[in-house]
Parts: C-alpha cells; structure tokens; sequence
C-alpha cells in the first residue's frame, strides 16, 4: 500500500508543474512531494501495526498457557489471566487497544525482565546506537574510499583484490565471522595476544560516567563488533560507488575536464567522485535494515548490551511482549530512514526535483 | 533483461536450441563448471551421509571420545564438547542445512512467481496493491520478522522454512513482475490476444516459458541466501534443540564455552562449510545470470 497511495498524487501533479517552473511552484511541489511521502511511511507503519499485531496477537495459539508454563495455575487464575488481557473481546477491539496502546509508547511488560518493554528498550537503545553509528561511519568511508579506487581503474590489480575481498566477506555468515574474530583476538590464539575483551560493553566493576578511563574501556569491548560489522557490510557501499564511478567514466565533462589539462587525481577528486557519491549517500539510509540484521547477530555473539541482545534474550524464553516490542522498534526505525533518504536524494540531486 | 527472451525465442527450433547453446556457454565457463562441481559433492555427501554414519555416532550420550580434544588421527577435525567427532557432525549437518534451503526456496519461487506474474499481467488496483505489498516487505528488515515468525511458531525446520520463505518472496515477486511485463510488452503476445487466448492461455503458455529461465536463475540464488538466514537462525537458537546441523553447531560452540576455550577446530569447519555451499550456488547462479543476459558481463 506504501506505494499505491503517492501513485495517483503523482499524476495529477505532474502536468501542474511542468507548466509553472519556478521558486513559488518548486516548493509547493516540494510540499505536496513532502506530503505524499509522509503519507507513504504512515501507510506503512499502519501495515505494520496490523502485522505486529497478526504475529504476535492472533497466531499464538494460547497466550494464557504460554504466559503460565511451568507455574501451577488454577482454572480462575486463568481466566482471570483471559480477562486481564483482554482475550475474551471481539478481534477489533483488541487491535484498536493495541493501535492506542502502541501509538502512546506502552509496548506492555516483558515476562522475563518484569518490566515494562518500553523502558527495556530506552535502555538497550544507546549501545547500539553507538555500535551502528561507528560501524556506518567506519564501513562508508573504508567502502567508498575503496570504491573509488577500484571504479576508476576497473580491472586493475586493487580493484579485483579488492571486490573480491569485498564480496567474499559479504558471503560469510556475520555470527561465523563475529565468532572467529572472537577466537583470534580475545582467547589469545597462538602468537596473538588477548588483544581485546569477549564481550559486554565494560569491564564490570568499573565505574560508568564520562571519566576517561571507562570510555578507553567501552572503546576497547567496542572494537570488534564493530570490526565485524563493517568487514560485513562495506562491500554494499564499495559495490555501489564502484558502479556508480564506472558509471561516470565515460561521460564528456570528464574529457573536458581531462582536456583542461588537470592532473588525473584531480579529474577524480572535483569531478568525478562529487557526481559518484549521490547513491552511496542515499543507501547509507536503507542499509538499516541490514545494520540492524547484522547488529543482533553480532551483539548476541559479543553481548553487547543493545536492542540486539535483548532480542536475542527475548528469544530464549520466548517473551513475546519483548519480542514484539524490539520488532516495532526495528521496523519503525527503517520506515523512517526510508523516508529520511527520499527526502535527502530530493535535496542533493536536483534532477529529481524538476521531475 | 529482455535478452533472456530474445534468446530463447530466435533460434529456429526455439527451446532446444536455447537450451543447448545455454549448456555450451555454461561449460565453457570455468566459475560455473566449479560451482556445479561443489554442489554436486556436496549433495552426494549429504545423502550417502546415513551410508557410513551411524545415528549413535551422533548421540551425546554414546560419545566415547575426549571432550573438546583438538584434530588427531581418530578424529581429524578434534571432538565437541561431548565427545563427538567434528568431521561426523559437519558430514551430518549438510543434510538439513541443504533441506532447509531447497525447500525454503521452492516456497518463495512459487509465492515470489505467482505473485509476480499476477501483479505484472493484471495491472490495475488488484496489480498495484500487489506490488505494494511487496515493496512493503522488502522494505521491512528481515531478521526481525523472520525471528518474529520463528518464535512465534516455535523451534524447528518448519518455523525456520516459513520464516525464511515469508521474508524472501517479495524480491522474486518484483523480479519476476519486471520481466512479465517486458515480455508482455513483445509482439507475439499481442498476436496470441489478436487470436483469443484468454488470461490462462497467456500467462502459462506464452508468459511463463519465457520468464522460467529467470525463474532458475533466481532459485540458485535465493538458496544460496536461504542456507545462510536457516544457519543464522539456528544460531540464535530457533532450530530443532536436537538436530545436528551448521547453524548449530556454532551455537553450541559459543553456549558451551568452546569459543573462549580456543576451540578452533570446532568453530571454523561450519562456517567453512556453510561458505562453500554458498559459494558454489552463487557461482552457479551468477554464470547462469551472464549466459542468459550478455549485459551484464560488460558490468563485471
């Protein structure tokens, strides 16, 4: 339905603009541009509320029974149970109470923690922030400097050693390599020292706050997930700007430049590369999907007190409320960087403004 | 795209010509030689397994060996925490990591195909709102929702097929969308609709043998992705507690302390695995890719 809706909105806008190209029409155009996406991406949260609410709320066959496995529970405790959650009223009224419930931030409370959900992921939500930042930030510039390299001379020697490397990596199960980089620099295997710690965020019985000494700590429990991620996940970014480089080899301003008499470094740096880079940009964004699949495996490996962990923890029982909750989490965050990167391609590309 | 139709339908005798030029370009190229090679070891091996291992090999309570000793002659990749030999287990676990994937991989063509060619023939609401279903789910991050399903249906191989299968269609339904509607633009099916072939006539016999090459192209592929989502769910502990396969074998590895122990030998033999099984569909899939579509081998 994300994209059925802006279809027809499109049409109708389309022929308008064309006739009145200028300042007042462009940000109208930009308003209704604005709207439609925001419709799109409340279109979609919409379909995912009802998605949630099928898995989590109408395919577990018994909730009551699964809530009081393994405790000894009397007939009118169960019911009471029933009514409490509200499981004796008609389908519609369950999702409309959810739909409100959710909307106001109460995600309900997790069967093994006993706490609310919501408050479980306000407090895992930092450390993997902080791990996916870093490893976005390490990944896009390792992937585009390497792209670069190997898009303006492909063939050469660094651009296969390079994409294969890339795409090998690629291909290797995340929680696999989490786990060999685990054996190699924390176990201390063979020559290596114990370079790094095994898991967590600190060393436990240091004192938190903002002291030097506990950052140098997280730096050093943070160092190989964050390795993990971005081994796993520059090859998108090295692929696209390879692509998107080659691309631009052929095209006439880099001739013109080149007949200007600037050095080939140059032609690369000011005027190829500014043109390359629109795509790897915009892909930042919808990489989320990927960063969060790939953070709750390397989390899980390194136990990494983050929303991925705690997915992993809800897993184990299974706390469905839990479990729920990081899903919305997850699937909300990639609607709205979806969105954010259509409104950023509009901005950085003006091609797509006229259009 | 459109190159795949073109070359099935230009030679004289139209399919079998195809199919032979197909396996002439297909062995003469070495990457593709190479991954058929790989699969077809590795599907030997994984049903002559039951020939020469025995299911009490397998039982933690019958193993005989050391715990977590490293590689000997008795057993050449080093024992598990329980005993068993790693060599046995990693033989073993070819068979449901392999089951998971093909089977998985047959539902998503069959959604992912028939949602596709529904969405591309039919265009109008019914054919849009399709398609944005499936923009929806591929917009949707995939390990959650897969995980989602899988908890929610509880631990085995089926939960973990459903999961995988729910999660991978929609890039299929889009592929094969694009394709049916590049075919649907040709000629011949304006000639088949001038002769009064109805929607079923059109879409089996006329749109379907053109986009069914695409169709296999896809399937290697997407196995090669489904072993790899199967293997990372087992290993977050949504397989079947007591099955023997890659995705839990590195489970057990990290639960079970062998990880911080050094346990090399037992860690790296799945993951190995599961890379060449990968490797071996991807180099397969991708030759195919280039064969049936000669743009793409000047993108390489």
């Amino acid at each position: 339905m994300a994209a059925a809706a802006p279809l027809p909105a499109r049409g109708r806008n389309a022929p308008e603009s064309a006739r009145s190209p200028g300042q007042d029409s462009g940000r109208r155009d930009f308003l209704h541009y604005l709207i439609r996406k925001l419709a799109a991406a409340v279109i979609s949260f919409t379909v995912l509320l009802v998605v949630g609410f099928i898995i989590f709320s109408l395919m577990p066959s018994d909730p009551v029974a699964a809530l009081t496995r393994g405790r000894p529970t009397s007939a009118r405790q169960m019911a009471f149970l029933v009514k409490q959650l509200g499981l004796n009223q008609p389908v519609w009224e369950r999702f409309g109470r959810f739909v409100a419930d959710t909307l106001q931030g109460q995600l309900g409370y997790s069967w093994q923690f006993q706490t609310s959900v919501a408050s479980l992921i306000a407090q895992r939500l930092w450390p993997t922030l902080l791990l996916m930042g870093s490893a976005t930030v390490v990944s896009v510039v390792l992937g585009i400097w390497l792209g670069i390299r190997s898009g303006w001379r492909p063939g050469s020697l660094i651009d296969r050693t390079s994409t294969g490397v890339a795409v090998t990596l690629w291909s290797v199960p995340t929680f696999w390599l989490g786990i060999i980089l685990l054996v190699l620099f924390s176990g201390g295997f063979g020559p290596i020292p114990p370079l790094f710690p095994a898991g967590g965020m600190s060393t436990p019985g240091t004192a938190g706050g903002l002291n030097p000494a506990h950052i140098l700590d997280v730096i050093r429990h943070l160092v190989l997930p964050c390795l993990t991620l971005v081994l796993v996940i520059f090859a998108q970014y090295q692929m696209i700007m390879r692509s998107s480089v080659i691309d631009e080899l052929g095209s006439p301003y880099l001739v013109t430049a080149r007949a200007k008499g600037l050095r080939d470094a140059e032609v690369r740096r000011r005027h190829a590369v500014p043109n390359a880079l629109l795509p790897s940009v915009t892909v930042i964004f919808l990489q989320v999907g990927t960063m969060i699949s790939g953070a709750i495996v390397v989390e899980t490996v390194y136990s990494w007190p983050g929303l991925g962990y705690l997915t992993y923890q809800a897993l184990q029982i299974p706390d469905l409320p839990l479990l729920e909750g990081t899903f919305i989490i997850f699937s909300a965050s990639v609607i709205v960087f979806n969105l954010l990167a259509d409104l950023l391609y509009r901005y950085l590309d003006p091609r797509v403004r006229r259009q | 795209m459109t190159a795949v139709s073109t070359a099935a339908v230009a030679a004289a005798p139209p399919r079998l010509a195809a199919v032979r030029r197909f396996s002439r370009a297909f062995v003469a190229t070495p990457t593709a030689v190479a991954g058929l090679g790989i699969l077809a070891g590795i599907t030997v091996l994984a049903l002559a397994a039951p020939l020469f291992i025995h299911p009490s090999e397998l039982s933690v309570v019958n193993a005989t060996g050391p715990s977590l000793a490293p590689p000997s002659a008795r057993c050449p990749l080093g024992t598990d925490q329980s005993g068993r030999s790693v060599l046995t287990l990693l033989i073993w676990g070819t068979r449901p990591s392999l089951a998971i994937g093909v089977i998985a991989t047959a539902f998503t063509m069959l959604l992912g195909t028939a949602s596709g060619l529904a969405a591309g023939h039919y265009g109008g609401i019914a054919g849009r709102m399709l398609m944005a279903v499936t923009d929806w789910f591929i917009a949707l991050p995939a390990l959650p929702l897969a995980i989602s399903l899988a908890a929610v249906l509880g631990q085995g191989d089926t939960s973990i097929t459903i999961a995988i299968a729910v999660t991978s269609w929609p890039g299929t339904a889009r592929l094969i969308r694009a394709q049916t509607l590049a075919v649907e633009a040709r000629p011949f099916i304006e000639r088949a609709k001038a002769l009064g072939a109805g929607d079923r006539q059109l879409v089996f016999r006329q749109v379907l043998p053109n986009v069914a090459p695409l169709i296999l192209v896809s399937s290697t592929l997407t196995v090669a992705g489904a072993i790899l989502s199967a293997t990372t769910l087992t290993f977050l502990g949504l397989g079947n507690p007591t099955d023997v396969s890659w995705g839990s074998m590195i489970n057990q590895a990290l639960g079970d302390g062998a990880v911080t122990r050094g346990a090399w030998w037992y860690v790296l033999p799945p993951g190995i695995a599961i890379l060449i099984v990968v490797l071996g569909f991807t180099l397969v899939g991708r030759a195919a890719e280039n064969i049936l579509n000669p743009r793409m081998l000047r993108e390489l």
